[in-house]
């Protein structure tokens, strides 16, 4: 927020009764909508360290009462976590990686207004943003050639995307052609000038996509659930649905007796522990990379 | 007379021809091609994995989509999908005959209208209030944790949604019974489905989507509202009378593209929050080819009711595009 846009708004005191009603919504609208977008999270994080008695009477609301990591030792010691989590990182990691490589490649060429096949190659990416084989033929084409229940199949199947192909485009084209002129004066070719003038002058665009790139990597549970049916090669989105939502006896230990019910919540904490584990590192990185995402969104708003 | 003429950005010796436009001859037009491609090789070069990506995960599939109108047959590899018996269009008839077809188009349409009608306005009432907050600190806050759950996956959120909901142990329903309720088991009532689909959507999104809103509204000068204001405008007369008017087109772009996007709906999480229980409000076309395709191996069924979705959506795509670029001369492509 700019100061100068500010500079309209007087202090509170001076203004008329209508303003402030009108400001008082306004603060109590972006209050609530605080709220609602922090209570769930509080209260999961809340739940995972709460005392289990304190959970099952029913006590926990807001803070945590009592103290207990047993659920976090429970779920700790299990194994396939940590399994689920590294082939995360190992998907995360590389698919990023690909999928900048990938990105760069496409995005240089058609940047270049001299490019003799620009027109047709845009619109050979393009029109896949708007029209695809669905889900079936995809299917048929990514097992056919071998990659179900390979690791590769978290990676290559989505090296890159049509759309960040155009906002990188768009970035790698704004950077002045006399600076690729001179590079090609020098006797550079464009594999030297994509390394050395477009790719370091579109690092905040390269910064955000990444961003996208990775989050998208780490949160893909479809793909994992499509391709991979060994455990030991699912990603941790396909752990957490185990634990959060299919292994829901919940009906069942509704209907049962109490030991089973005390059973039923431990489960309930274990889950959110589990909330707590994954979603951490998402959220730590969130805060810092605001204004990255701030800017993404807007070079998503230029023309393709 | 010889001319230096510019074709393609490279600069060639020619004759001009009548008036003035550059006529090659056959050997010239070669001695072009031949320098316009050792100028733009190595970009050629560069494309080439690109192309081959593109044209084996997503033109390949495109043109697999002919198993639509073949009875599938394994074959080795993909090749399957290319060596069917043709039976034409068989299975969209048995498609439409089903009882399904009304239901997956109704539950479709009715998830995206019911969020677009929900979930639209709601990032721009946000972006107003959070431009009009003075106090930096709560506004940079406000925007940093709303954007938050933008970025927490599909299988977290309807796991938490599944368990604050559970009948047993959920918050929800703890409260219900403190207040003299009854529990109810929200994630298999067929009428609380929607609902629930449309707030946690909402919830997800609100603050991202509203970013685009902010920046529209940071964009309107601050002399036009100091204007208003010297004129005697009070906050709600600004708001009214300029701000929305100046936003009006970010809205009708943003606007008709969800329009355009009405069949294509998010398939992980209706896949994520659906039971058997509640498959009259919830199954959509996705899931519906999901279960007869890769579930029950109905692959030429499944494409066939795919491919109807696609040429659908493609259709309201285009449609949406040529209205916003009427409207807005702005267009997506």
């Amino acid at each position: 927020m700019s100061k100068t846009k500010m500079s309209h708004l007087g202090t509170f005191r001076s203004r008329s009764t209508g303003d402030k009603v009108f400001l008082l919504i306004v603060y109590i609208l972006v209050i609530f909508a605080v709220c609602i977008t922090l209570y769930p999270f509080v209260y999961v994080v809340s739940v995972a360290f709460s005392d289990a008695k304190a959970v099952s009477r029913g006590e926990v609301f807001l803070l945590p009462v009592g103290l207990d990591l047993e659920a976090f030792q429970m779920v700790m010691q299990y194994d396939q976590l940590w399994v689920s989590y590294r082939n995360t990182f190992f998907y995360t990691l590389f698919g990023t990686i690909c999928n900048l490589i990938f990105s760069c490649l496409a995005a240089y060429p058609l940047s270049r207004h001299h490019f003799f096949m620009r027109k047709k190659l845009n619109f050979f990416l393009a029109f896949t943003m708007y029209f695809s084989g669905g889900l079936i033929p995809a299917y048929m084409v990514v097992t056919g050639i071998g990659l179900y229940n390979s690791p590769l199949v978290m990676i290559i199947p989505h090296l890159v995307s049509a759309y960040n192909v155009m906002i990188l485009r768009s970035a790698m084209e704004s950077i002045s052609e006399e600076l690729f002129e001179c590079g090609k004066l020098e006797g550079a070719n464009d594999f030297t000038l994509l390394t050395k003038i477009a790719i370091p002058l579109s690092k905040p665009t390269l910064a955000v996509l990444g961003l996208y790139y990775a989050v998208a990597r780490y949160n893909d549970f479809f793909t994992g659930m499509l391709y991979l049916s060994k455990q030991e090669l699912q990603p941790l989105q396909m752990f957490l649905r185990r634990i959060l939502i299919i292994a829901s006896t919940e009906i069942l230990q509704n209907a049962g007796i109490t030991d089973r019910a005390a059973a039923a919540q431990s489960t309930m904490k274990i889950r959110y522990v589990c909330i707590v584990l994954a979603t951490v590192p998402i959220l730590c990185i969130c805060p810092f990379v605001q204004k990255y995402l701030v800017k993404g969104t807007m070079l998503g708003a230029v023309k393709g | 007379m010889n001319d230096l003429v510019t074709q393609k950005g490279i600069v060639i010796m020619t004759k001009k021809g009548k008036n003035g436009h550059a006529v090659l001859s056959k050997d010239e037009k070669k001695r072009l091609r031949r320098k316009v491609w050792n100028r733009d090789k190595y970009l050629v070069y560069m494309m080439i994995p690109v192309i081959i990506y593109f044209l084996i995960f997503n033109y390949l599939p495109m043109g697999g989509l002919v198993m639509a109108f073949q009875k599938f047959k394994p074959g080795k590899g993909f090749v399957g999908i290319f060596t069917g018996e043709w039976v034409g269009l068989k299975w969209f008839r048995r498609f439409f005959k089903s009882a399904y077809a009304w239901r997956l188009i109704r539950n479709t349409f009715l998830l995206n209208f019911y969020s677009l009608i929900f979930g639209f306005p709601i990032p721009i009432i946000f972006a107003i209030c959070i431009t009009q907050i003075k106090n930096k600190f709560l506004q940079k806050g406000a925007q940093v944790i709303t954007y938050l759950p933008y970025f927490i996956s599909t299988v977290v959120v309807v796991g938490m949604m599944t368990n604050f909901l559970s009948p047993s142990s959920g918050i929800i329903n703890q409260l219900i019974q403190k207040f003299g309720g009854e529990p109810i088991n929200f994630m298999s009532e067929q009428d609380w489905f929607r609902p629930l689909y449309v707030i946690s959507g909402s919830w997800q999104s609100f603050g991202f989507n509203s970013i685009i809103f902010v920046a529209a509204i940071m964009g309107i000068s601050p002399d036009l509202y100091e204007a208003m204001t010297v004129d005697g405008a009070n906050i709600r007369q600004t708001v009214w009378h300029l701000t929305l008017p100046m936003i009006r087109p970010t809205i009708v772009l943003l606007l008709i593209m969800s329009l355009g996007n009405m069949l294509n709906v998010g398939f992980e999480k209706v896949f994520l929050m659906y039971n058997e229980a509640v498959y009259e409000t919830a199954d959509v076309i996705s899931t519906y080819v999901y279960r007869q395709g890769i579930a029950s191996t109905n692959y030429s069924y499944a494409a066939a009711v795919g491919l109807f979705n696609s040429v659908v959506g493609f259709a309201l795509v285009s449609i949406a595009n040529r209205v916003s670029r009427k409207l807005n001369e702005t267009a997506i492509w």
